[in-house]
């Protein structure tokens, strides 16, 4: 596949995502949606670290200093109640909306004439 | 993903949240990561970093957006943390407190006395000293008089030609104004459907409510034509009798209504703010206003008091110098040249306001830091109870220490906690001051001015939270630092109640407990020394007898004709009167004047002894009664010579009697009966010499006072004084019954003990030494409940002590006497400071007192024993229990 561009709005729902299964911090979360989507989207430190830092002030995360895997200090996230509401409400919305859009890509005919009852 | 370690947000707000070093540590552990891997993946540790920082892109601009967003959250998190503290502290306070219910509702009981007197007593001092008159630009009122003489009310009046030339003449006035000053109570008759009711009614001069700037609430008020001779009588009726006469009926202006016997049109109705009594006299109450007719009054003498609304911009001073200007060219009568000059330094402008409260100034002030010494004392108490719970919670407050509260949190945890004390403290307070305040805006028998404006308004209300925060942050801080400051592994260690030893707790303890008992002190010596003050005013001779006497307003035809006819028909109407009330059961004298002592009074003329040449000026006019025969005798006033009969008839010789005073001053050294006055009839016998009696107020002296009987000069009202065997209430009916069978006009006024007369002429000197003494018994309690706490505690905490003393045989008689000389100790140190204040702050109120010096030992000696014994008793109880310790109970438990 080849690189694609994040459409707008979608990269906090990865995030949120990529928390699901517990506390990470932003290098591990890159490496997650990178991993995930076969190196398809790379998410660039620039727009990671502010969307990350809009999604604490939110309170849909919320981040704690700890000790990485090779005892660094790193500042992990983890998903808030209410972010995790969030992630359900979004990833929910996210599929209706890409099935209607397949459908309507994936369309054999032109929309059938309506007949007078 | 392993360990994570939590930062405390204490530690956080403690050193300042650092948003900028977050966001640097985050980015940099990301470029970090981001070099490990490349490494892994086989690139040149240099190599790999400076990939890492090309790949990585602009960090300087990333920098900048998370300390942004960093700063926002930090602000929004420290404000929410600071609430959620707040209410921790707040819940675990009001948990604390329900706990301790008894220490909370004595805290709490305390404060909102001393809140409860301080937002009264400021209520009180803001309406009569603070906030202007109740008049439009009232600052520009003046009061225009002599200075203080002895002479009364009809020194401060002036004649109708006096005032004229007055008003006309001065250049820094708007207008000039007055009343007729001279018109007692129930001084009308009001017919009504054939039923008459007594009414007070004012004469003012016409511009009266425009000078004051008081516009009618209906109708409209007084004009120069309403004045003239032969005008139509019109009135003007006050709110209250309005309301209460005519039951609010706005239809009454353009009515006509009957006042003894004549009728008046009723052409406005004044508002409800204005109170003509609560402004220029405390205690009365004015119910009708009719204009002056000046020309009539013209040979009435000095009546009408002046008071001036000065132009905007003129200062005192230069209105002084205008009166002064002006005053020597006023003549008292303009038809007798002699009488020019009379006014010379006699017209000296004041404000309104300090004529009305200025004698107000210092017992207000007085009471206010009476007032403000008792909340200085509870807040001190309550500190003491406060420190003394600290000290029992120490090993609790060292535990959260421990457990990473920083000091500032314990203290704001303590500050709290006197913030609730002193909130519920404060709200409990304002309740009772507005009990307070409403009782006292509806006592009419209290002789202080404007009493009926006081009202608790927002003023008062800030003033209770200024109130209450300084309270609480006066009781809450020492305790809270005490609590912050304690070593926390020495208390960890300490058991319970040992905690809190130590000598500097000790002291700070028994310290705040000497400045209680020092301020309650001062309290106590300043109500003993108003108390003696008022016992004294109590005891001075009067000259007249006030108990078993009272007194009614009466009501009779004067007849009309020439003057010998209407003095013989008067004459009969008033002996009539006397002789039927004098045969009632229980009645032993009665007679009949125009005015009573204690109230207002008037004199005219100025009578000179027969043959003596006296320089003019020299004889001040004395007070002038008209009398019956029997009243001398009624009132209790000893007369030497003889007391006037009905044979003294106007066509008889000219009688009169006059007092001591005056005696002395006509004849020095010579018996005065039996010698000639020239007074405004002529040659005067002098029958009798009368003692002299307290004319104005209680405290002041006597001035010259002459009685003329009433057969020969015409009274201007008739009050009836009646003498009783009998208890004044039970005569009441009868004497109005007798007074309704000889005149059925006769109004139903009420028959007032003399005593009742007393008692309002002293009833603010009444009023301020139950006020001070109320305070001091308040400070008194306060203080013994300090002095047994800290002593109780002190017992309960050594109690190890005195176990093992009394184990190595100590008497409990020796043990109680031991603690009672510790509390005697700590009193006395407070008494001594407390009169060495005293001593020093007497002066303070020695315009107040009467007949006792601010330095009077016995009231000194008095107040000190009282303390002791009070200390003693406050000592007692927990020396008693400290005899009763069991001395193995004790050591074994600890």
């Amino acid at each position: 596949m080849t690189r694609l561009d994040l459409i707008r709005g979608t990269l906090d729902v990865l995030i949120l995502k990529a928390l699901a299964w517990g506390p990470l911090h932003g290098y591990a979360i890159t490496s997650f949606i990178r991993a995930q989507s076969d190196e398809a989207l790379l998410v660039e430190e620039g727009t990671l670290y502010p969307a990350l830092w809009r999604l604490e002030s939110k309170k849909l995360v919320a981040a704690e200093w700890g000790l990485s895997e090779n005892n660094r200090k790193a500042k992990f996230y983890r998903l808030t109640p209410a972010g995790r509401r969030h992630l359900q409400q979004e990833s929910r919305t996210w599929e209706a909306y890409a099935t209607a859009v397949a459908k309507v890509l994936g369309a054999t005919q032109p929309v059938p004439r309506r007949k007078p009852v | 993903m392993t360990r994570t370690t939590r930062r405390p947000r204490a530690a956080r707000r403690l050193f300042g949240a650092d948003p900028a070093a977050d966001v640097r540590d985050e980015l940099q552990f990301h470029l970090d990561a981001k070099v490990d891997e490349l490494i892994e993946r086989g690139w040149l540790p240099d190599e790999a970093r400076r990939e890492a920082e090309r790949q990585f892109g602009d960090r300087a601009s990333l920098q900048q957006i998370g300390e942004r967003i960093g700063d926002t959250m930090d602000r929004r998190r420290r404000v929410s943390d600071y609430w959620n503290d707040g209410l921790q502290d707040l819940r675990f306070a009001s948990r604390t407190f329900v706990r301790e219910r008894g220490f909370a509702s004595v805290a709490i009981l305390v404060l909102a006395l001393a809140v409860a007197a301080n937002v009264a007593t400021f209520s009180v001092v803001n309406t009569l000293l603070l906030r202007p008159l109740p008049f439009a630009d009232a600052n520009e009122l003046t009061w225009i008089a002599p200075p203080p003489a002895a002479c009364g009310l009809s020194c401060a009046t002036y004649s109708s030609d006096a005032y004229e030339e007055f008003r006309d003449e001065s250049r820094v006035y708007q207008d000039v104004t007055g009343y007729f000053a001279f018109s007692g109570a129930d001084n009308l008759r009001l017919e009504d459907h054939g039923e008459s009711t007594p009414a007070t009614g004012l004469m003012v001069i016409a511009n009266f409510f425009q000078t004051l700037g008081v516009p009618p609430a209906l109708g409209r008020a007084f004009t120069a034509d309403d004045a003239r001779t032969g005008a139509r009588p019109v009135a003007m009726l006050s709110h209250a009798y309005w309301m209460r006469q005519f039951a609010a009926n706005a239809s009454i202006v353009g009515q006509t209504i009957v006042l003894n016997g004549t009728s008046a049109t009723v052409i406005g109705v004044l508002p409800a703010a204005f109170d003509f009594g609560s402004v220029f006299s405390p205690g009365a109450r004015v119910d009708l206003f009719t204009p002056l007719d000046l020309d009539n009054a013209r040979t009435w003498g000095n009546i009408v008091t002046l008071i001036g609304r000065l132009q905007p911009g003129v200062t005192l001073a230069q209105a002084r110098d205008d009166a002064s200007r002006v005053a020597p060219d006023l003549y008292f009568r303009k038809s007798r040249p002699e009488t020019l000059g009379r006014y010379r330094d006699r017209l000296v402008p004041t404000p309104l306001k300090t004529h009305v409260s200025g004698q107000w100034h210092r017992p207000l002030v007085v009471l206010w830091c009476a007032v403000g010494l008792v909340l200085l004392i509870a807040c001190v108490n309550l500190s003491n109870l406060l420190l003394v719970r600290t000290a029992a919670r120490s090993r609790e407050l060292a535990m959260r220490r421990a457990l990473g509260a920083t000091r500032a949190r314990l203290v704001r945890q303590s500050l709290t906690e006197s913030l609730a004390l002193s909130g519920a403290g404060a709200a409990l307070g304002l309740a009772g001051a507005f009990g307070l305040v409403r009782w006292l805006a509806h006592r009419g028998d209290l002789d202080l001015p404007l009493l009926n404006g006081i009202t608790i308004d927002g003023v008062s209300v800030v003033w209770t939270v200024l109130i209450a925060i300084l309270a609480a942050a006066l009781f809450g801080v020492v305790p809270g630092l005490k609590m912050a400051g304690g070593n926390v592994q020495e208390a960890l260690k300490d058991s319970g109640p040992a905690a809190g030893r130590g000598p500097r707790h000790e002291r700070l303890r028994v310290g705040l407990v000497i400045a209680e008992i020092a301020l309650a002190c001062v309290l106590l010596v300043g109500a003993g020394l108003l108390l003696r003050s008022f016992v004294n005013v109590l005891d001075i001779d009067l000259g007249f007898a006030p108990d078993r006497a009272a007194t009614i307003a009466v009501d009779y035809r004067g007849g009309s004709g020439p003057e010998d006819v209407q003095a013989a028909s008067r004459t009969a109407a008033l002996r009539q009167i006397i002789e039927r009330v004098d045969a009632l059961p229980g009645v032993e004298l009665a007679g009949v004047t125009d005015y009573l002592p204690l109230g207002p009074n008037r004199s005219w003329g100025s009578p000179a002894p027969k043959g003596k040449v006296f320089r003019p000026g020299e004889l001040p006019g004395p007070l002038v009664y008209v009398v019956t025969p029997g009243f001398l005798p009624a009132m209790g006033i000893n007369v030497h010579g003889r007391d006037f009969t009905w044979a003294d008839t106007f066509g008889g010789r000219r009688v009169a009697i006059i007092n001591q005073a005056a005696a002395r001053v006509y004849w020095p050294g010579e018996d005065a009966v039996g010698k000639i006055l020239v007074a405004n009839r002529g040659d005067t016998e002098i029958i009798g010499v009368a003692d002299d009696v307290r004319t104005e107020k209680v405290e002041d002296g006597s001035g010259w006072q002459i009685y003329y009987p009433a057969m020969q000069e015409s009274p201007t009202s008739a009050q009836l004084v009646v003498r009783s065997r009998l208890p004044i209430d039970s005569l009441g009916s009868s004497v109005l019954h007798a007074l309704r069978e000889l005149n059925p006009q006769q109004p139903a006024a009420e028959l007032k003990p003399l005593r009742a007369i007393v008692g309002h002429a002293v009833s603010p000197r009444r009023f301020f030494m139950l006020l001070v003494a109320a305070m001091a018994g308040l400070g008194l309690l306060l203080a013994a409940l300090g002095i047994h706490g800290v002593i109780a505690y002190s017992v309960a905490r050594q109690s190890r002590d005195i176990g093992v003393r009394m184990a190595l045989g100590a008497s409990a008689g020796r043990v109680r006497r031991d603690v009672l000389l510790a509390t005697l100790r700590v009193a006395l140190i407070g008494i001594v400071v407390g009169i060495v204040v005293s001593l020093a702050a007497a002066r303070l109120i020695a315009s107040l007192l009467f007949g006792t010096s601010p330095w009077d030992a016995p009231t000194y000696i008095g107040m000190a024993a009282i303390f002791l014994a009070v200390a003693l008793i406050s000592g007692y109880l927990p020396a008693r229990r400290a005899s009763r310790i069991d001395p193995i109970v004790a050591l074994r438990s600890h």
